[in-house]
């Protein structure tokens, strides 16, 4: 067994790893950890903030990509021969990948959504529904449930226990107490409900998914929570990745601009003007058409298909970003102006402290509240945006796990009757909930961290 | 002031010179014109003398931006890049990489996409404003919290959902209007309807929130607070002191797409079937058609540069204090 890292891999365990360092470096800043305090007293942004965390801990999941070596047969070469890519999710979802349908099938479904023409033992020709191969004609769901319920909340009950126990510094019991008369001064009791919930439903849908398909299949058979579960990476990454790719430029470009003024400022401010003025959508269009030839051509840059795919969600990023700078970096510049003319950076000039030295401790932690609303602003944006441009056919690989793709397929559905509901509803479940969370989350940021609202 | 627009034109220059660049680059950095004369004229039996005329025809066969067989000026000037965005700059489209004259195409296809657009824009408007005075007229009430609620969940929501659905109940279950197509002229109306319901409805949360954050600034102002010491009603303030002081704001984020609303909407148009300008560049993106994608991206910069200028004349008529 070797991991195998793909390109977004490594970006996601590369920006984890410097998000932790940036959170522990910040968080010795007392101020900082009062401004983060007063953002979770909400119990919105709690819970939407657990709903979000559930979101990443699929991401990473789905982050890790193994290959196992293949028993090499006898009498051929000594080479250790690798099968394909799969990442952990993959693993757990091993029976679902593994049990793939002819064709639609509604959710918790025993047959086939289309009837099909069977000839019988009498010759006779019929049209009847055939049986799914891979859902057990026991009907067991109800013990299943309860046992799977159990199981989540015993899960989640550890979890709660675990992490009461961490924060009790007095004494266990009046802890545990506080917490669920909802007297903690962090809501825990609201961050703890919707934990076990999540838990407890993935447990129950994943006990499930053994016996049955949880949402259904899709047109060749595929099953649709097992998609939905993969296309959470594809979501988040697009929405986490690109603004993270595009602040270095936003900020280096943005606080030039504001900092030297003169040319520098000219210069900067037509890049942006230029590449704002562009319609996006066909800015991203041209870009990902470019791409798509580049790889074409390139054969040789990935090996297997997932290898392509994942190449050209990484082009689709970093595409995305170059767009998206634009508005951050307006807002930089204009917000450097305005401190650069503030006493404390005359102050700062008069006591001859360098320019980097200025930027460091005056500038850039004066932009740190307009740089974190617009990364949770953009997030929710770039989510949904992913669907949109997958529909136009300049998003991700078609053959990539996303919400997009799985809308896109599922429409060309619509005119049957009964309608194919299912994958159109799972993908849009998916990715409203995670949408709603970090919309909500960055409502909260926003009232906390932006200085208008301190009245 | 009409200096100061001449200037602004004249500073539109090097801003479409750029656009230009960038577009030119992004596709010939890949596209040999070549490959795009095999793919448009179809793989069979192609001469290379074809090949040849078609590229001569457009200009795709002189060298993109430096031309070493030439002399002096030329050396820049007689190069593909020059001469084809030069023609952008006379509004001279020229023909399509299959053969259609983008500029006829855009002229017939503008309408279409304006009878989409622009009722969504104008009902969207109005509903959205309506909708955050009444919040900001009861603020702080059950009304305004549970409708803020609603605006975040409307916001959260794909756009793609709002049209299948829309698709599915309007016209599949319910038949009151056709599910796409599109006619000229009263007939036509119901075909605008149901994508023009849905527009204005998937706006309504972000709208919604907006308007109300721009009033809700207003309302603690001292002038406010002076109006109602006066004894103004609070309808009068609203209407007569918030409103107006709000529009500033609100022109700067509205004016600068209007010109736009040419461009029409590229997922609207394509789900219902509808021949405008956002369907067109659809189908130019997905048939790779270089000709109708640069027509498109210099008209959108040229919309947006226009849009940018509107905006600053439209405060010299709201705002007294701006003088341009």
């Amino acid at each position: 067994m070797i991991f195998s890292l793909l390109w977004t891999d490594m970006l996601v365990w590369g920006l984890l790893c410097v998000l932790i360092l940036l959170g522990w470096g910040a968080s010795r800043s007392p101020q900082v950890r009062q401004q983060w305090h007063t953002i979770f007293r909400s119990s919105i942004a709690m819970a939407s903030t657990i709903i979000l965390l559930f979101y990443l801990f699929f991401t990473l999941l789905d982050s890790v990509h193994l290959r196992f070596a293949i028993e090499p047969a006898e009498g051929k070469s000594e080479q250790v021969q690798y099968s394909e890519i799969v990442s952990l999710l993959d693993l757990i979802f091993v029976h679902n990948i593994e049990g793939t349908e002819r064709t639609y099938s509604a959710p918790f479904s025993q047959h086939e959504y289309t009837k099909s023409i069977v000839v019988d033992a009498n010759g006779v020709t019929k049209q009847e529904y055939l049986p799914l191969k891979h859902v057990s004609n026991r009907d067991e769901s109800i013990q299943t449930s309860l046992i799977a319920i159990m199981i989540g909340l015993t899960i989640s009950m550890i979890f709660v226990f675990i992490h009461i126990f961490w924060r009790s510094k007095g004494g266990f019991k009046d802890t545990f107490r506080l917490t669920f008369q909802g007297k903690t001064e962090l809501p825990w009791r609201t961050a703890y409900v919707t934990m076990t919930l999540l838990i407890t439903l993935f447990t129950w849908f994943y006990m499930l998914s053994f016996d049955y398909h949880v949402l259904g299949t899709d047109k060749v058979g595929g099953d649709v929570l097992y998609q939905s579960l993969k296309s959470i990476r594809t979501g988040v990454l697009i929405g986490i990745l690109t603004t993270l790719i595009m602040l270095p430029v936003a900020i280096l470009l943005g606080v030039s601009a504001g900092l030297f003024r003169g040319w520098v400022d000219d210069v900067i401010q037509y890049l942006y003007t230029t590449l704002s003025s562009i319609p996006g959508v066909l800015l991203i269009a041209a870009g990902v058409l470019s791409m798509q030839v580049m790889m074409n051509n390139n054969p040789t840059w990935f090996e297997s298909t997932l290898e392509r795919s994942d190449l050209r969600l990484l082009f689709l990023i970093l595409i995305l970003g170059i767009t998206s700078w634009t508005g951050l970096c307006r807002l930089l510049r204009a917000e450097t102006l305005k401190i650069s003319q503030m006493e404390f950076v005359t102050a700062a000039k008069a006591f001859g402290v360098g320019k980097l030295t200025i930027i460091k401790r005056h500038i850039i932690p004066n932009l740190m509240h307009i740089i974190l609303i617009s990364v949770v602003l953009d997030f929710s944006g770039l989510v949904l945006a992913e669907a949109v441009l997958s529909y136009v056919g300049v998003g991700v690989d078609p053959t990539m796990h996303s919400w997009g793709n799985m809308i896109n397929q599922a429409r060309l559905e619509m005119a049957r009757d009964p309608m194919v509901w299912w994958s159109l509803f799972s993908a849009f479940v998916f990715m409203f909930i995670l949408v709603l969370a970090a919309n909500l989350l960055s409502d909260r940021v926003q009232t906390v961290l932006d200085p208008r609202n301190k009245s | 002031m009409f200096g100061y627009i001449l200037r602004r034109i004249i500073y539109a220059v090097p801003i479409l010179i750029g656009v230009n660049l960038i577009t030119f680059m992004l596709f010939f950095m890949v596209n040999s014109p070549e490959d795009m004369a095999r793919a448009q004229l179809g793989a069979k039996q192609i001469s290379p003398q074809m090949i040849q005329a078609w590229k001569e025809q457009r200009g795709y066969d002189k060298p993109l931006f430096i031309n070493p067989n030439a002399q002096g000026v030329s050396v820049v000037t007689d190069t593909l890049f020059m001469k084809e965005s030069l023609k952008l700059f006379t509004f001279n489209f020229g023909i399509s990489d299959s053969n259609r004259n983008i500029g006829s195409d855009i002229k017939e296809r503008m309408g279409p996409s304006l009878a989409i657009a622009l009722p969504t824009f104008m009902i969207a408007l109005i509903t959205n404003i309506s909708l955050a005075l009444l919040l900001v007229l009861f603020r702080g009430s059950v009304l305004d919290t549970s409708m803020m609620i609603v605006a975040v969940m409307i916001m959260s929501i794909s756009g793609l959902f709002y049209i299948i659905a829309g698709q599915v109940l309007f016209s599949k279950m319910w038949h009151w209007v056709p599910i796409s197509g599109y006619d000229s002229g009263w007939s036509g109306i119901k075909f605008i309807i149901l994508p023009v319901m849905i527009g204005v409805f998937a706006g309504i949360g972000s709208g919604v929130r907006w308007y109300r954050s721009i009033f809700l600034e207003q309302i603690n102002q001292d002038y406010v607070r002076t109006a109602r010491a006066k004894g103004l009603s609070e309808l009068r303030v609203l209407f007569g002191h918030v409103l107006r002081n709000g529009m500033l704001p609100i022109l700067t984020g509205v004016v600068v797409v209007i010109p736009s609303l040419f461009m029409g909407s590229l997922i609207m148009e394509s789900f219902f079937g509808i021949p405008g300008l956002g369907s067109y560049t659809i189908d130019a993106i997905s048939s790779q058609d270089f000709g109708i994608v640069k027509a498109m991206v210099f008209l959108g910069s040229v919309l947006y540069i226009v849009g940018l200028i509107l905006t600053d004349i439209s405060y010299t008529l709201f705002d007294p204090r701006v003088k341009l």
